[in-house]
């Protein structure tokens, strides 16, 4: 498998690093304190590829609690709101856009 | 119902012994992502946007009640409440924590239920003609040989690394139901002029990127051989598939790039080595699978009974029959199909609840058996014709007696975007949509048999291309898109479908469907001509002028 890090790094505006958590696959998203949270909010925002590079470099090396890290795109608004960047990271943070048939 | 043997048991019963220690060596750190991947998915194990998502195979499609309650317990004790069938007679979990994965494998062993081969480059679930057994007409049942198979198959060294995955699917009537001329091999099982029990064998059926409807190589493959000439099939494929580029893996490019006729010599060459070997079949093996697989004790039973003729007068019950009640071979009896395509919600989805309450009814009316077809409908094979309006109520009760079998809303329809990481649309809303514009009966039946398929990627989890109308999400500058094809069909008649005109934005989808659908009308030669067959009188050029005019 090609590691995310083998891959040109592009951004063309602010992102972030995300992954799934090992035990459960639950999205996380990598914070400034070389740690994952479940909030967007609270992740690190980075704006440049040296930056991605290194955020990306440092979530990877953390095999043990996170799957498949990556790079992706964010809406950061005037008062710091951040917003997934694209169709797929807003699913990935707000859930299916279609009501679950049941919710155990 | 096909029996599992001490063998069969304790095959799983390791295999869940066996990933119960990875998944805690991938816990504990021992082992990392990148050497756990291959195990988890040998296992069926994906990891999809939201969580890791289980497959399970229901080999031929057939399931009995027990096992069906069990995957009602899944749901409910490791997942979300419900589960997703799948076109290729799968059933997946969409939200399962790693952690649980053992331990709901375990609950699943116990009744016959795994999900070995579900994922990664090695045989899949071998599948079949959702009503075999009990369709009129049949050569004889093909699940003795889809067991065959999949005994065969099962972790076996040669296939365990193929170049990309294999798919098998086998029917054993002349009204295809299996969809065989979509598959890697398909299995059209006959008798030849002596009445011996053989198969027309063809290969390199597929969808995805590169889709190809499967070509006949051998007209007629003995029984006593079908193991030898799959084999040598797949060493053919695995001696020459590409395995440096992804995307030209699948046997369906060798099979184009070498061209059929050479593709069969290699393979001829291949079998003519090793066919009177270990892997010829002898009429004991086949009998042994054969007497594994239990039959119900039909009943004489009339033709017409009168709980039928007393329910008829009752319309809605009339609708469901009309539509969702098939001929049985055994008088008397019936094939129910269950439609899991309510209006409005996601296709081949159902809920715990309704999982357990099927299996009622499967015992109290089926034998205990109920069928699942790649169409992501269930059935219920064995119904007494006079217990059909029993049927219906129980079905209606939890919402399942729903008549829209083969018309418009019957739509299959990949997880999408709102769920796979692979997806570049969603597919489920636009299902949703569709189904609510065509919801009225009336009006679904007057249209009468089109198939709708929809997928959110080139994958083609959904079989885009061979829909009679045919959905296909693309990415267009961070937007979904929506190509749209007509004309396919994926029945003993398979073609792929043509394009109609450019992607239209997620919003339009619908619209353009009815719009399809109204230039059917319009141009349908009489009410009975389906509307692939249209399709196929016309071309899509009066579709098109008539889709795109105002677009």
């Amino acid at each position: 498998m090609t590691s995310p890090l083998q891959q040109k790094i592009k951004i063309t505006g602010p992102s972030i690093v995300t992954a799934n958590r090992t035990w459960d696959g639950a999205v996380i998203y990598r914070t400034g304190s070389k740690s994952w949270s479940d909030e967007l909010a609270e992740a690190a925002i980075v704006r440049t590829a040296d930056e991605a590079r290194a955020l990306l470099t440092e979530a990877v090396a953390d095999d043990l609690n996170a799957i498949g890290p990556y790079i992706a795109p964010v809406e950061v608004a005037a008062d710091g709101a951040v917003k997934p960047g694209n169709m797929r990271e807003h699913i990935r943070l707000t859930g299916a856009t279609i009501a679950l048939p049941a919710q155990a | 119902m096909y029996a599992y043997d001490d063998i069969d048991r304790t095959l799983v019963n390791e295999r869940v012994a066996e990933f119960r220690d990875q998944v805690k060596r991938r816990l504990s750190g021992e082992l990392s992502e990148d050497e756990f991947k291959m195990l988890r998915l040998q296992n069926g194990v994906y990891l999809q946007l939201h969580a890791y998502m289980y497959r399970i195979a229901i080999p031929y499609g057939t399931l009995a009640s027990n096992q069906l309650r069990r995957l009602a317990h899944v749901a409910r004790r490791y997942d979300r409440g419900y589960g997703h069938f799948t076109t290729r007679q799968n059933i997946q979990f969409n939200w399962i924590k790693l952690a649980e994965l053992p331990d709901a494998m375990a609950d699943l062993a116990e009744v016959g239920i795994q999900s070995m081969q579900t994922s990664g480059n090695n045989m899949r679930n071998v599948t079949a003609d959702q009503w075999a057994g009990v369709a009129p007409g049949e050569v004889e049942d093909p699940r003795i040989w889809a067991e065959l198979l999949r005994q065969f198959t099962t972790l076996h060294p040669e296939f365990s690394f193929l170049p990309r995955k294999f798919k098998i699917a086998i029917t054993a009537s002349e009204h295809d139901r299996a969809a065989i001329k979509i598959h890697d091999i398909g299995l059209r099982l006959l008798k030849n002029e002596q009445g011996e029990t053989g198969f027309e064998v063809l290969v390199g059926g597929g969808l995805g990127r590169s889709p190809f409807i499967a070509k006949t190589i051998k007209p007629f493959v003995h029984g006593h051989d079908i193991l030898s000439y799959v084999e040598a099939i797949l060493r053919v494929y695995n001696q020459y598939g590409r395995r440096d580029n992804i995307y030209k893996a699948r046997i369906k490019i060798l099979v184009h790039e070498l061209g059929i006729e050479k593709f069969a010599a290699e393979v001829e060459e291949e079998w003519q080595q090793i066919r009177e070997g270990v892997l010829k079949l002898d009429e004991g093996i086949v009998e042994d699978i054969r007497s594994r697989f239990f039959y119900p004790a039909y009943e004489t039973q009339p033709a017409m009974p009168d709980e039928l003729k007393q329910a008829a007068h009752d319309p809605k019950f009339e609708a469901w029959r009309k539509n969702s009640v098939f001929p049985h071979k055994q008088q008397g009896y019936a094939i129910a199909v269950v439609s899991l395509k309510p209006v409005g919600k996601p296709p081949g989805d159902a809920t715990a609840d309704q999982m357990d309450a099927l299996a009622d009814i499967a015992d109290k009316y089926s034998f205990g058996e109920i069928r699942v077809g790649h169409e992501q409908n269930l059935a219920l094979p064995h119904v007494k014709k006079r217990d059909l309006p029993a049927v219906w109520k129980a079905l209606e009760a939890i919402g399942l007696a729903i008549p829209n079998v083969n018309l418009v809303s019957d739509i299959i329809a990949c997880p999408g975007l709102d769920y796979c990481s692979l997806a570049n649309a969603r597919s489920i809303p636009i299902a949703q949509e569709i189904t609510r514009r065509f919801a009225n009966h009336d009006t679904a039946n007057l249209i009468g048999r089109l198939h709708i398929n929809i997928s959110g990627c080139i994958n083609a989890c959904g079989h885009h291309h061979v829909g009679h109308i045919g959905i296909l999400g693309v990415e267009k500058n961070n937007e979904e898109f929506y190509q749209i094809t007509i004309g396919g069909r994926a029945d003993e008649g398979a073609e792929l479908g043509t394009l109609i005109g450019p992607a239209v934005p997620y919003a339009e989808v619908a619209d353009v469907v009815e719009d399809i659908v109204e230039a059917y009308l319009a141009l349908r030669a009489r009410p009975e001509e389906l509307f692939v067959d249209t399709v196929k009188r016309l071309g899509v050029e009066p579709f098109r002028e008539r889709v795109y005019a105002t677009r």
